[in-house]
Order: structure tokens, then C-alpha cells, then sequence
């Protein structure tokens, strides 16, 4: 192969922002897919989008409206979810179709020609820029350091939330604390990865390494290898195939994602279902 | 003197307690006081408000009216985690999934993150004490396997390791033994004699079965529609007209309530 494309600068740039989006989403990822609460981050993924086109239309940091639109969107789901008054399918399903709208709405009003909100859309890795790399990087930093400091507390929430309420642990906070993960990892991805695929790449490899183990370490390192590779082969194929990159990462997660399916020593997980809960 | 002495043995004191969920009151008025060391038992129909009674005692259920005192402090719903540590609870067997990624020795474990606190590591004593823990509920084979797959019995063997490793004042055990076989039943029954027996935890078991009633129980509350009804010593409150009008149907003494095998 040749590898002579690496000298490019952009591509260099765009191998960073894979590594540390791919390190990122996939961990953040392995957190939402464990809790089953898949659709609240498709949810707060689609309002950062929203809250990005805000920013572009209005004129402020489009980086800006989407982490203020991701916390919110948190903020507003965390507890419609808890408290059970409606389903949460329900009240998800509305605030996620209402930030569509709202994006679809913001593009609608901006004049001009939209490069930048369709860049929005799809993401752009070949065009990341060295401040979005270096934002990438903090982000991924300080949400290890954080996956880090609280790797018992988490585990017990995302495994068993009732029971990490009822030993003492400050169940609550940890639980926004993740939410809010998502919601900054998701704005720090946005401009590379895209506003319409950035979520495949929290879902995918954290599903996929959901399939492979029973150990949340494994799972999380599994989850990373997965994110980063799918980044990379994507990157790679956009690049000899001249095909959208985004959608070359996200496609490249779900192949990874059929196959550990395929290859899921959990398949036989199902004899255990169907057990009787018996003595 | 005799009053202060009495309040230094008193581990639970709730006054007038008044919980509601929305619309639903699912407590009105419920006083209780609970000495240190007893086993008290905790019967009704469903809907009676006895989970919501265990709720208020480990300060996550809200109080709308009344008080309620908890191992000396006052719970004004708010720090309440720092209470939870102290205190043990065991719900029932409830659907997980099967592959969930911790096994039975991390789960347990979690017992004693609380008491932990923030940025510490679990210590190598901790670990020892875990196996030995599950060593004693007769788990310590089942310790590497996913808590997924465990049967109802073994998950809530697992639960009642995790309780103890807690090490709390007070043990809540919410009908442990709901939707698992009779067997087992009677296994769990048995532990959580045992444990009474040899640690002298203030233990408070709610059940709405009657044949599930351990008996080392030394006083049995009797509840009703949010209310304590009535409560006594299992022999003046085990009685077929008592139990009939409690659950508003004809109700049989069970023949032997549960007894301790040592």
C-alpha cells in the first residue's frame, strides 16, 4: 500500500481527529449502550446538530450552540426519563423529532449557499482544522481522566443504578455527569464525523464490544480499538475510493458491528433467557 | 433517665409519616419506632405502602408531612447518601440483562463503594472480605460468572453479600424472596436467619406471602391503604381473623412460619 498520503498534512490532521473521536465516542459510547438508553444519546446528538445550525445562522461559535443545546436536551431527558410520567420512548422520541425540526428549521432560515451547515451534516474529517484537533484532544483527555476518577462509581450506575443509589453513591450526579459526557463528546465531534452520522459512532463500536465480553475494562478497551479502526479504514477508503468519509467511518463501525455479532460467544446468551429465574 | 436510655436504643423513629407519589398517597400517617437488633416482619396486601416505609428509611422516599429520625440524624431529604451507606438493602429478583458486563464478585464489591467514598481504589482486605462474604451466603463458586446468569436464588444470594460487606446498621430486605422457587425460598429464608443470628442487625422484612415469614421475627407490622393497621407479636398478630380482615379475604395461618436450621 502506499503510504505516501501520511506526508499530507490534512491527512495527518484527519488520522488525529480520528484517533481521539474514535477514542471518545466509542467510551462514551460503551456507557449509554450498557444503561439501554441507545436513544437518549441519538437524542442529544440531534440537538447538538440543532444548536450547532443556531450558531451558524445567528453568527456565534457553532461549537457553542451545540454543547449548549446537548446539555440542555440532557438536562430536559434525564428526568422526563426518571420520573416515569410519561414513557420515555414517548418524551424522547418528541424532544428528538422537535431538534430535527429545529435543525431543519435554522438551515431553512440562513441565507446563502449552506456549505457549512451541510458540513454539519456529513462532517468533514479531511477538512478538520488544527484548533478542532486540539479541542478533540482535550475533550478526550478530560473525559478519560474522568472514566478514570470514577470507574467504580460508574460501573455500579450503568450496571445497576437502583443499587448504587442504595449503598450511597451519589448515583444521581454520576448518572448527568455521563449524560453531559455525551453531550460534550458529541459537540467536540461534530465538525469531523458530522451531525447525522456522529451518533453510529457512539452506538457502534460500544455495541459491538457489548457483544464480546463480560468485563467493563475489556469492554472499554475493545470499544476504543473498534472506534479508532473504524476512523482509520473509513478514512482510508474515502480516500482511495473518493467516497464521503463520514459515511465511510459509519459504514465501516457497522460491518465491524455485524461481525462481532456474528462472532458473539453472547449468542448463546439466549439458552440463558429462557431459563426459568428458579432456585 | 429511663426516657434517654430508651432513645439511645431507638434506631428508627417516624412520626406521622405522609408520602405521595402525584396523586396517590401511599403513606398517611405512619408512626414507628424500631429498637436496635430487632427483626421485624412487614406484612400487607400489595399497595400497602410497605416498600414506601422502607423508602422513607433510607431517605429516598420523600416525606410530604411528618418526620422521620434514621441512626440519629433527622432526614430532610437532602444528603441522604451519607445515611445509605449505613444501611443495607436487598430488593426482589428483578429481570436483568444477561449480559451485562460486571460478575458477582464486582457486584458485591459494590456493597462497599459508598462507605469508600470518591477516588479510592478498593483495598486488597476489601477483596478478601468479598470472598469471604461469598464464601458464607455459599456463592464463592459462582464468583467470576456475569450477574446475568445467575438464577433467582443466586442473584439474590448475591444481593445479600452485597448487603453485608456494607456492613450497615440496618438491613431493609424488600420481599427477597419474590418470584423465586420455593427452594430457594426456603435457602434464603434460612441466610437471613443466620445473619440476624450472628450479627444482630436492626432488620426490617416486608412480604405480602405469609408462608415466606421468617421465625426469628420478633414483631410483626400489620399494613393497610398507607396505614399501619395494626401490630404485635407474631403469635397475638398470627391469627386466621386478623390476617382475613388484613387482606380482605379468607386467609389461612400458615402452618409454620419459616424456622431457623442451623
Amino acid at each position: 500500500m502506499d503510504f505516501s498520503i501520511l506526508q499530507y498534512h490534512f491527512m495527518q490532521n484527519a488520522i488525529l481527529a480520528g484517533l481521539f473521536g474514535g477514542i471518545t465516542c466509542s467510551v462514551v459510547g460503551v456507557f449509554v449502550v450498557t444503561m439501554h438508553l441507545s436513544f437518549i444519546g441519538v437524542c442529544i446528538a440531534h440537538a447538538a446538530f440543532a444548536g450547532a445550525l443556531l450558531g451558524l445562522w445567528l453568527g456565534f461559535n457553532p461549537l457553542i450552540g451545540a454543547l449548549l443545546f446537548s446539555l440542555a436536551s440532557a438536562a430536559i431527558i434525564g428526568p422526563v426519563a426518571d420520573r416515569g410520567e410519561l414513557n420515555p420512548d414517548t418524551s424522547i422520541g418528541i424532544v428528538f423529532s422537535l431538534m430535527l425540526g429545529l435543525a431543519f428549521l435554522f438551515m431553512g432560515l440562513m441565507p446563502g449557499a449552506r456549505t457549512e451547515a451541510l458540513n454539519l451534516f456529513w462532517g468533514g474529517i479531511l477538512t478538520v482544522t488544527q484548533q478542532d484537533i486540539i479541542f478533540l484532544a482535550v475533550i478526550t483527555g478530560v473525559i478519560g481522566g474522568l472514566v478514570a476518577a470514577f470507574y467504580k462509581e460508574i460501573q455500579a450506575v450503568i450496571c445497576h443504578r437502583e443499587v448504587a443509589l442504595a449503598v450511597g453513591i451519589p448515583a444521581t450526579i454520576i448518572f448527568y455527569g455521563l449524560l453531559f459526557s455525551t453531550g460534550v463528546t458529541i459537540t467536540a465531534s461534530l465538525q469531523s464525523i458530522g451531525g447525522l452520522l456522529i451518533y453510529s459512532l457512539i452506538l457502534n463500536p460500544a455495541a459491538a464490544a457489548y457483544q464480546l465480553t463480560y468485563s467493563l475494562k475489556r469492554m472499554l478497551l475493545i470499544a476504543v480499538a473498534f472506534g479508532v479502526i473504524s476512523c482509520w479504514v473509513g478514512l482510508l477508503a474515502s480516500y482511495f475510493f473518493d467516497i464521503p468519509s463520514g459515511a465511510a467511518i459509519v459504514i465501516t463501525s457497522a460491518i465491524i458491528f455485524g461481525l462481532a455479532t456474528a462472532f458473539s460467544p453472547k449468542r448463546k446468551v439466549k439458552g440463558w433467557q429462557q431459563a426459568p429465574l428458579a432456585g | 433517665m429511663n426516657g434517654r436510655n430508651n432513645m439511645d436504643n431507638t434506631v428508627i423513629k417516624i412520626r406521622d409519616a405522609v408520602v405521595s407519589y402525584r396523586e396517590d398517597v401511599a403513606l398517611q400517617g405512619v408512626s414507628l419506632e424500631v429498637r436496635k437488633g430487632e427483626f421485624i416482619g412487614i406484612i400487607g396486601p400489595n399497595g400497602a405502602g410497605k416498600t414506601t416505609l422502607l423508602t422513607v428509611i433510607n431517605g429516598l422516599g420523600k416525606l410530604v408531612h411528618g418526620q422521620a429520625w434514621v441512626l440519629g440524624s433527622l432526614l430532610n431529604g437532602r444528603g441522604g447518601s451519607n445515611l445509605r451507606k449505613r444501611i443495607g438493602y436487598v430488593a426482589q429478583v428483578e429481570n436483568i440483562d444477561p449480559r451485562l458486563p460486571i460478575n458477582v464478585r464486582e457486584t458485591v464489591m459494590v456493597g462497599c463503594y459508598g462507605r469508600l467514598g470518591l477516588f479510592r481504589r478498593p483495598t486488597r482486605a476489601q477483596w478478601e472480605t468479598v470472598d469471604k462474604v461469598l464464601e458464607m451466603v455459599g456463592m464463592a463458586h459462582l464468583s467470576q460468572r456475569p450477574i446475568g446468569h445467575l438464577s433467582g436464588g443466586e442473584y439474590q444470594r448475591a444481593a445479600i453479600a452485597r448487603a453485608l460487606v456494607q456492613q450497615p446498621e440496618i438491613l431493609l430486605l424488600d420481599e427477597p424472596t419474590a418470584s423465586i422457587d420455593k427452594k430457594a425460598q426456603g435457602e434464603i429464608l434460612n441466610l437471613i436467619q443466620l445473619i440476624h443470628k450472628e450479627y444482630h442487625m436492626t432488620t426490617l422484612f416486608v412480604t405480602h406471602d405469609l408462608r415466606t415469614l421468617p421465625s426469628i421475627c420478633q414483631r410483626l407490622i400489620l399494613m393497610k391503604d398507607g396505614r399501619i393497621w395494626q401490630q404485635g407479636s407474631p403469635e397475638s398478630m398470627l391469627k386466621e381473623e386478623v390476617l382475613s380482615q388484613l387482606y380482605e379475604a379468607p386467609a389461612s395461618v400458615p402452618t409454620e412460619i419459616v424456622p431457623l436450621q442451623t
